[in-house]
């Protein structure tokens, strides 16, 4: 860390420091020396207020992307059709509430409260990912969400394990794991599907129908059009464009969905020898835009439904609050609770 | 299939724990706060497994879990009570876990063949125990409003507590003895919430063994309804 130590500031947590003055201009000087020699920038270390706006936006978006993910399989819980098979998804959904507090957390090391972050979710003033708002259908889209959507978020995510923020990369490389062992669990899932009964392989392929084309969108608009990711990219936030992860994510299915026997719901789908990559279909980006805005088939219940455990679970935190409080601290509630 | 005294005893803390781990898990997406979606779970996840330790020690796992009528089950009427508000949960998670620490406590050192499962299923069950005791804690000695729904929640889920101490064929456990320390160790939480124990009957026509016997609660036909859907409408599929 020998070139990051100019960036570093004894104290108290540098977020917000005045970029200005011939002190900033050193500070601006070794943070750009720190991201080009590939290191890490901690929470005490001075940083652009952009560049701390940036993380502050992606891992909220992040954060509440897996909360509000827990919906759609959370739908399947009293309803999956084996013992095996139900503790497999509690675990997941489980590990999604998990993987929202790492996040909260990260982001609270950039100076916002998990309180402010919900906040901004529940009057939509923040995003989460638009692939929650469509429906899980049958039991067969919990392994399509495993497979497809897992599997994007994976490709996704494995290069945020090196990003420049250190706590988001350090949570990243337990969150990734974790979704590695999620998407090998959905294609099982599918498979078991996929060689069962008639019935069983039809809800499969009709599954990956309903979930391929919303998954490749996952990846983002074209790089062409895509708002935040060059300054990311220069960043080290980013490492890759939307366009060459959205490519890496469609070689790493085609085979996939071969070894499961089902097929992938595009016409044009095929290797291109000469790229070395799958060619594929053109994505409808108007769906994408007018999910993102609002009009998908689930955002008004996704949010409705978070608001509601929100605001009827406030009574609790409130006691939790008012507990610990009295008791000085003694059998304090979890952690965030005091700040209901 | 012959209905041993082990295999009784076995159906009947199998269902309790596989009827309280699908309650929790309605719980996912709901919780007051995310520390909670992650406890919740966890619970449910360690009902889950020994439901599936215990219904294997009966016969197939998911036959029993998805193909037997209401009728067939023999879990306690606590267990199927509806979540109702976290209050209601956590009441009941008060009363259930501090009688299966009992009882697990019990067969742990017992010779039984439910030793080796009692034995690792009583450690999870403290951290059961601990997080509803510490709940009820913050909930009766916390705000006016929590105060007044712990203790609504506790008289409500009062009179399904007498039947946990009706014994159960294939068990040999001290259920007077352990009757006594549940009380005791319930009241003294409940005092130290700033609650007591309530005062009505535990015990009466519908409440004194009633689950044990396959009688149950309305609620209980519609989660079984939503819990084997799925499951009996693909007869014979593997999943």
């Amino acid at each position: 860390m020998a070139t990051a130590a100019a960036h570093r500031t004894a104290g108290a947590p540098a977020y917000g420091a005045p970029d200005a003055g011939p002190e900033g201009d050193i500070r601006q000087r070794a943070f750009d020396a720190a991201v080009a020699a590939d290191e890490r920038i901690e929470p005490r270390d001075w940083m652009p207020e952009a560049y701390r706006a940036t993380l502050v936006r992606q891992i909220a978006q992040h954060a509440h992307s897996e909360i509000i993910g827990m919906q759609p399989e959370a739908n399947w819980i009293t309803r999956a059709p084996s013992l095996r098979r139900k503790a497999i998804l509690m675990a997941k959904v489980q590990d999604e509430a998990g993987h929202g507090l790492y996040l909260y957390s990260a982001a609270e090391t950039l100076g916002v409260s998990r309180e402010e972050l919900l906040d901004k979710l529940h009057s939509g003033r923040q995003k989460y990912s638009s692939i929650f708002n469509y429906p899980t259908l049958t039991w067969a889209d919990v392994g399509a969400i495993g497979w497809l959507v897992d599997g994007a978020a994976i490709t996704n995510q494995v290069p945020l394990c090196r990003c420049s923020y250190g706590p988001y990369a350090r949570a990243m490389v337990r969150v990734c794991k974790e979704e590695s062992f999620h998407q090998r669990q959905g294609y099982e899932l599918l498979l078991a599907l996929s060689r069962g009964t008639p019935e069983q392989h039809a809800m499969a392929q009709d599954a990956v129908d309903r979930w391929w084309w919303p998954s490749l969108m996952m990846f983002g608009p074209p790089d062409d059009a895509s708002q935040h990711s060059a300054q990311s990219m220069a960043w080290k936030i980013k490492r890759h464009s939307n366009d060459e992860l959205r490519q890496r994510f469609v070689d790493i299915c085609v085979p996939q969905a071969e070894s499961l026997g089902l097929t992938l719901p595009d016409p044009d789908l095929r290797w291109n020898e000469e790229r070395g990559h799958h060619d594929f279909g053109a994505i409808d980006w108007t769906e994408f835009w007018d999910v993102l805005k609002g009009n998908g088939p689930c955002n008004e219940q996704r949010l409705t439904q978070r608001r509601r455990a929100h605001d009827e679970g406030a009574w609790v935190r409130e006691a939790a609050a008012a507990h610990a409080a009295r008791h000085n601290g003694k059998n304090n509630g979890p952690t965030g609770v005091e700040q209901a | 299939m012959t209905t041993t005294l082990p295999t009784t005893a076995a159906l009947a803390l199998g269902d309790d724990a596989l009827v309280l781990s699908h309650r929790l898990g309605e719980w996912a997406g709901h919780a007051p706060v995310l520390e909670e979606e992650v406890a919740l779970a966890n619970i449910a996840l360690d009902l889950l497994g020994q439901a599936r330790v215990l219904l294997s020690m009966a016969g197939d796992e998911d036959e029993l879990a998805y193909l037997r009528e209401e009728r067939a089950f023999t879990n306690l009427q606590l267990v199927e009570q509806p979540n109702g508000d976290f209050a209601h949960t956590i009441a009941r998670q008060l009363y259930f876990s501090t009688y299966q620490h009992l009882l697990y406590g019990q067969l742990a050192d017992s010779d039984s063949e439910f030793a080796p499962l009692a034995g690792k299923a009583v450690k999870e069950v403290a951290y059961h125990r601990d997080h509803a005791e510490q709940w009820t804690l913050r909930l009766g000695d916390g705000t006016d409003v929590s105060h007044e729904r712990m203790r609504r929640a506790c008289e409500a889920l009062w009179r399904f507590t007498g039947e946990m101490f009706q014994p159960v064929a294939g068990l040999d456990v001290d259920w007077s003895g352990m009757e006594a320390a549940w009380l005791e160790s319930v009241g003294d939480v409940l005092r130290r919430a700033t609650l007591a124990l309530p005062e009505g009957p535990r015990t009466g026509a519908w409440s004194a063994g009633a689950g044990r016997q396959g009688l149950h609660t309305e609620p209980f036909g519609r989660m079984l309804a939503e819990m084997q859907h799925l499951h009996r409408s693909h007869p014979g599929a593997s999943w």
